[in-house]
């Protein structure tokens, strides 16, 4: 807020753009094992940036007979050939099927690295990729430069359907959702109890709405509230023990659904809207006040279009 | 950029940068096509206009708002057209322009890229909705006002500038409250807060035109609600 440009500012960005852009980008993937067969590689709790190469999101590799599943690839070829290289080092093995959450290009552009045949995903998905892809990949390759290097739009090869599957003997069951966006797959990794949630589940990390149905999204937190598991892996976040994350899921959506229609009913204007009071109970969520205001930008003029009344008869 | 543009916008006058006029932004553009700004003035003795622009989009300015009798402060969503400075300039008692600013980031296109309504084709019959509400805030009264509009720029290929040029509040016996002029830079269907200043109660006429000539009024009520 306020005055925060100077025109030394300004050149200091201009001079520094260009040397960071030059420095080599490489990822540097560690994998947490949470439980025997599954390790998961936590993105940074933060917002896209040439900082973290756009590796934001949690990845989840899964040991199977004679190679590795993966649940999301990551944001980019590089970040997709960096995880089929771990996972080839911990299980022994080549990737069999890349399980591809959702949409969004922190979880999906990795698909990159990998031969479409083998990526599964949502028909739903699937459609939203053929619709989005190409702009989310303008937007990152704006935002990552030289991260992105070689990256192209590759689309899944296969549907997944709801129910339970094995793939190289590990058995896992798709639960087909909704809400983040209109195509969300949850995974139940049967062998071990550990349910991945995807982008339904936040952790300590504010909740991202570009493409929410918030109402859908809280059916979703219900379904995956009623399961019963020994894990959750969010898809932003750490791996929770227990049904806390999701709770906290649907307490933010919640709240801000709430909190939205609160400022449309009090003739608050988009930027007073991004600067109202985050409740107490969210202090140590990540990016809380950056996804307040981005959701602002999804949901607040259709809230205002229902809201205030027409004045021109 | 910022010499060229002080020479047209401010003609000689004085300018001088001044964090007293409060600029607030989200930090981030997440839709280059709806950024909202609000720009609160109060604190300029005199304030008596207020111009906002955004220095690298291909239509600089946005408003040119004269607050007469209402505060010095304004809410409303800009296009960006890429990275650039987004501005508030105010005309003090001084004779000076009060300047402030922001970077903003922002993927390309804001400006170049066509409207929604134009992608779905529905404009046309929503052109002209206007809604709004009134707030008791303090001792003011807080106006809300969106109209529905393509705000065409003209620079996205085949559609024509097309959009709001002038938008007047006047009270119930006709008297002018505010006014301001509006370019193709302010956002698809424009909506805007202003804050008008004691002793306006009735009723408030809304009235804008666009670039062809097509006039819309509305008329919010007596303040309905308390701000809270």
């Amino acid at each position: 807020m306020g005055n925060g440009f100077t025109r030394r500012a300004m050149i200091g960005a201009m001079m520094a753009a260009p040397l960071a852009a030059n420095a080599a980008q490489y990822y540097t993937l560690k994998p947490d094992l949470v439980a025997p067969g599954v390790w998961v590689v936590r993105g940074a709790d933060e917002a896209i940036a040439f900082a973290n190469g756009g590796a934001i999101a949690n990845c989840t590799i899964l040991a199977a007979k004679g190679g590795a599943i993966l649940c999301d690839c990551g944001p980019s070829l590089a970040y997709g050939q960096a995880l089929a290289r771990l996972a080839q080092k911990l299980t022994g093995g080549p990737v069999l099927r890349v399980l591809i959450t959702h949409l969004h290009p922190d979880h999906a552009m990795g698909a990159a690295a990998f031969d479409p045949a083998i990526i599964a995903a949502l028909p739903e998905t699937r459609r939203e990729l053929e619709r989005d892809a190409r702009g989310f990949s303008d937007g990152m390759y704006r935002l990552l430069a030289d991260w992105m290097t070689g990256t192209n739009v590759v689309l899944p090869g296969m549907d997944v359907a709801p129910g339970p599957f094995e793939i190289g003997g590990r058995a896992l069951e798709a639960i087909a959702l909704s809400g983040h966006s209109g195509g969300d797959l949850a995974i139940m990794d049967r062998t071990s109890g550990t349910l991945i949630a995807g982008d339904l589940v936040f952790h300590n990390r504010a909740p991202a709405t570009p493409d929410a149905d918030l109402s859908a999204w809280r059916r979703s937190l219900d379904a995956l509230d009623g399961r019963e598991f020994a894990r959750l892996i969010p898809g932003h976040g750490p791996v929770d023990a227990t049904h806390g994350a999701i709770v906290q899921t649907r307490d933010w959506l919640t709240w801000l659904e709430s909190a939205l229609a609160d400022a449309v009913a009090r003739g608050l204007d988009m930027s007073e809207a991004g600067d109202i009071p985050i409740p107490e109970r969210f202090a140590g969520v990540a990016l809380a006040r950056y996804e307040l205001q981005r959701s602002v930008s999804h949901f607040y003029a259709r809230l205002e279009a229902n809201e205030l009344p027409r004045i021109d008869n | 950029m910022w010499t060229y543009h002080a020479a047209r916008l401010f003609k000689g006058a004085p300018v001088v940068f001044d964090p007293r006029v409060r600029l607030q932004v989200p930090m981030i553009a997440e839709n280059q096509h709806q950024f909202p700004v609000t720009v609160d003035a109060r604190t300029i003795p005199g304030a008596s206009r207020i111009i906002i622009f955004a220095d690298l989009n291909p239509l600089t300015q946005a408003v040119d708002f004269r607050p007469l009798h209402a505060a010095p402060f304004l809410s409303l969503r800009i296009k960006l057209d890429q990275r650039t400075p987004v501005r508030a300039a105010v005309m003090g008692a001084d004779g000076a322009w009060h300047v402030s600013g922001v970077w903003v980031d922002a993927a390309g296109g804001g400006c170049s890229a066509p409207p929604v309504s134009r992608a779905k084709g529905d404009w046309a019959l929503h052109l002209g909705e206007m809604r709004g509400s009134a707030w008791k805030e303090g001792d003011d009264l807080r106006l809300r006002v969106s109209l529905r509009h393509p705000m065409d720029t003209g620079l996205v290929e085949n559609i024509p500038s097309f959009h709001i040029e002038t938008i007047h509040l006047r009270d119930a016996a006709g008297v002018e409250l505010a006014n301001m002029t509006v370019e193709g830079s302010v956002s698809e269907d424009p909506a805007f807060t202003f804050l008008l200043r004691p002793t306006r109660e009735g009723p408030v006429k809304v009235q804008a035109r666009d670039s062809e000539g097509r006039d819309y009024q509305g008329v919010i009520g007596p303040q309905s609600r308390p701000h809270g």
